[in-house]
């Protein structure tokens, strides 16, 4: 059993985003994170102070540990996020 | 912008019940939330191109909602959804709510409106112990919305931990979805609300609810342990196990009774925080609920001290959706000067005495404490360790905002939502870190657009 197969979710196939140069699957209307998470990327930052690995924690925006760079120049909660066809997504 | 009868900020269970029983009243409305969908954390649901047959299996009720939705078209209901509300403020001739919208574009966008509801729910409430920054540690809310809102598993091999009845539906579901669920650890008892048989039998649908969940977990061979708490995470770049010891009735880890469970996943939730922002921001009072925690405070007809704001759902105190639903009811009728029937204010009573009884079955107690370190980060944005938090205890901070100036425990980007609770509790201030002036983060150039036009 996966969660697709539980709610019976047929999803339009996916497109493609960037992380960190390399290729990761994203469903339309996925957030960021998701799609991370769903490739079995789990840390995507670095904190500052101590160099520690960081991902998802909350999943719903309030704890901003899975800040991501997105396309160069916005800094974006990677949970809130939906995920466009072609984004390069980098640590923060 | 011509003036709207009411604005209903937050789409979960309180404030699209609120919507539709104001709507269905005859006022125009606006309902604004942060998230691409309706529902809000209870009715999180996938986005409509996942084509899901069976959208409902992983809810409770999602025919109420699949209702609640449905009645909108029909309405003076104007639904904007990826508004985030950072400010709202009160003007001589009614209220404004500032959104930015778009979830990166973030264009400006003010409403106003002679009355406002707040419907903002709650998030997670979390302790900290040691690793729990690490990659694979995750909140309970945050596990379920993963899963509800997108469809993924938070991890392969997880174990669920912290307090509360939530902790059940958030194994079984993650177990139901395939994940292999290592056990449910109740620093509590497990039969909390066993202690109120009374209770439990005036509220039939909760314990078939409790029921359904405890037999997907029987199903899939998930214990469930109370008086057990993960009192340590481990792993080097990302959680690899973790340490679940027998805790007596102060949660106080019992020496000599820890041991490793493997686990790539931690789902991990003490209870719900009330997000009050926009209430504060618009003055409106508050005080502490049974669980300890900080609410806005209403009156009979969920309105606040402030004239024309009303409150509902977890953000008057925590008390789950059919509360939610409930509340938002009697707040849309009274913003539109209607009464509430009597058997709808004897539902919320009973509902509200439910969520009492709940509190007081499953306290945090304060043997978590023991569970930290000197070098256990309790402020997550800032990497505060314990050590610099009890020395700036030892030099005097008497309460949390003394703390936060000598330690900056609450300074990072979360502004204390995360660690505001436990440094609150460290510190003796029942109320956390205090007032958050802003409701989302802002770009200080969207903020200079604000100034002198407010359009
Ligand atoms: C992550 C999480 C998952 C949960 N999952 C479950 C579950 O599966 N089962 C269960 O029984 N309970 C769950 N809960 C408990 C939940 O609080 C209640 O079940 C219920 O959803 C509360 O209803 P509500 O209407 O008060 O608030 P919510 O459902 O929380 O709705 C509040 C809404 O307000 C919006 N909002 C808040 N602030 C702003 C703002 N400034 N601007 C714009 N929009 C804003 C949010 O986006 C949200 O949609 C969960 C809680 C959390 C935090
Ligand atoms: S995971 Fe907390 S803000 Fe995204």
């Amino acid at each position: 059993m996966n969660p697709l197969e539980l709610v019976g979710a047929s999803p339009e196939p996916p497109f493609e985003i960037v992380f960190a140069g390399t290729p990761v699957p994203a469903y339309p209307g996925q957030s960021i994170a998701a799609a991370l998470q769903g490739a079995g990327i789990r840390a995507w930052r670095t904190t500052r102070v101590r160099a520690r690995p960081r991902g998802l924690f909350c999943g719903i925006g309030v704890c901003f540990d899975c800040v991501v760079v997105v396309n160069g120049s916005a800094t974006l909660r990677a949970c809130l996020t939906e995920a466009r066809p072609g984004d390069e997504v980098e640590p923060a | 912008m011509r003036p709207y009868d009411l604005a209903v900020v937050g789409a979960g269970p309180a404030g699209l019940a609120c919507a539709v029983a104001a709507g269905r009243a005859g006022l125009r409305v606006v309902l604004v939330d942060g998230g691409p969908r309706l529902g809000g954390q209870y009715y999180r649901h996938a986005p409509p191109s996942y084509r899901a047959t069976r959208p409902g299996v992983l809810h409770h009720g999602w025919r109420t909602f699949a209702a609640l939705a449905a009645a909108l078209p029909a309405l003076d209901v104007d639904v904007r959804l990826r508004h985030r509300v950072w400010a709202a403020e009160t003007a001589p001739d009614g209220l404004r709510l500032h959104c930015l919208a778009g979830d990166r574009e973030e264009t400006p966008v003010t409403f106003p409106a002679a009355r406002l509801v707040v419907a903002t729910g709650a998030h997670d409430r979390v302790l900290p112990f040691p690793g729990w920054d690490l990659p694979g540690v995750l909140t309970a809310g945050g596990a379920q919305a993963l899963l509800k809102g997108e469809l993924v598993l938070a991890g392969r091999k997880v174990v669920v931990a912290g307090t509360g009845p939530f902790l059940l539906p958030v194994a079984a579901g993650l177990a139901a979805a395939g994940a292999r669920v290592r056990g449910v650890f109740e620093a509590g008892r497990t039969a909390g609300l066993a202690a109120h048989p009374g209770i439990l039998l005036a509220h039939p649908g909760k314990l078939a609810e409790a029921a359904g969940y405890g037999l997907t977990l029987a199903a899939h061979r998930v214990p469930y342990r109370g008086r057990h708490a993960v009192v340590a995470a481990h792993g080097n770049t990302a959680l690899t196990s973790v340490t679940v010891a027998k805790v007596d009735a102060g949660w106080g880890p019992i020496p000599g009774t820890e041991r490793m469970v493997p686990c790539d996943t931690l789902a991990v939730g003490y209870g719900f925080t009330p997000q009050l922002e926009l209430a504060l921001q618009l003055g409106c009072a508050t005080r502490t609920d049974a669980d300890g925690g900080h609410i806005v405070a209403v009156d009979a007809r969920q309105a606040t001290d402030v004239p024309g704001v009303y409150a509902a759902g977890e953000s008057t105190g925590v008390g789950g959706a059919p509360l939610a639903l409930v509340e938002g009811r009697i707040a849309g009728l009274a913003a539109a000067g209607r009464p509430a029937p009597a058997r709808l204010l004897r539902l919320r009573a009973r509902l509200r005495e439910f969520a009492r009884a709940l509190h007081a079955a499953y306290p945090v107690r304060d043997g978590w404490r023991g569970w930290l370190r000197d070098d256990t980060v309790v402020c997550r944005c800032e990497e505060v360790p314990y050590a610099r938090l009890r020395e700036a205890l030892a030099l005097g901070a008497a309460d949390a905002r003394s703390v936060k100036l000598l330690a900056r425990p609450g300074m990072g980007p979360c502004q204390g939502r995360m660690c505001g609770y436990a440094v609150g509790r460290l510190a003796g201030s029942p109320e956390g870190l205090g007032h958050r002036p802003i409701a989302q983060p802002i770009r200080l150039a969207d903020l200079a657009r604000f100034e002198g036009d407010p359009t």
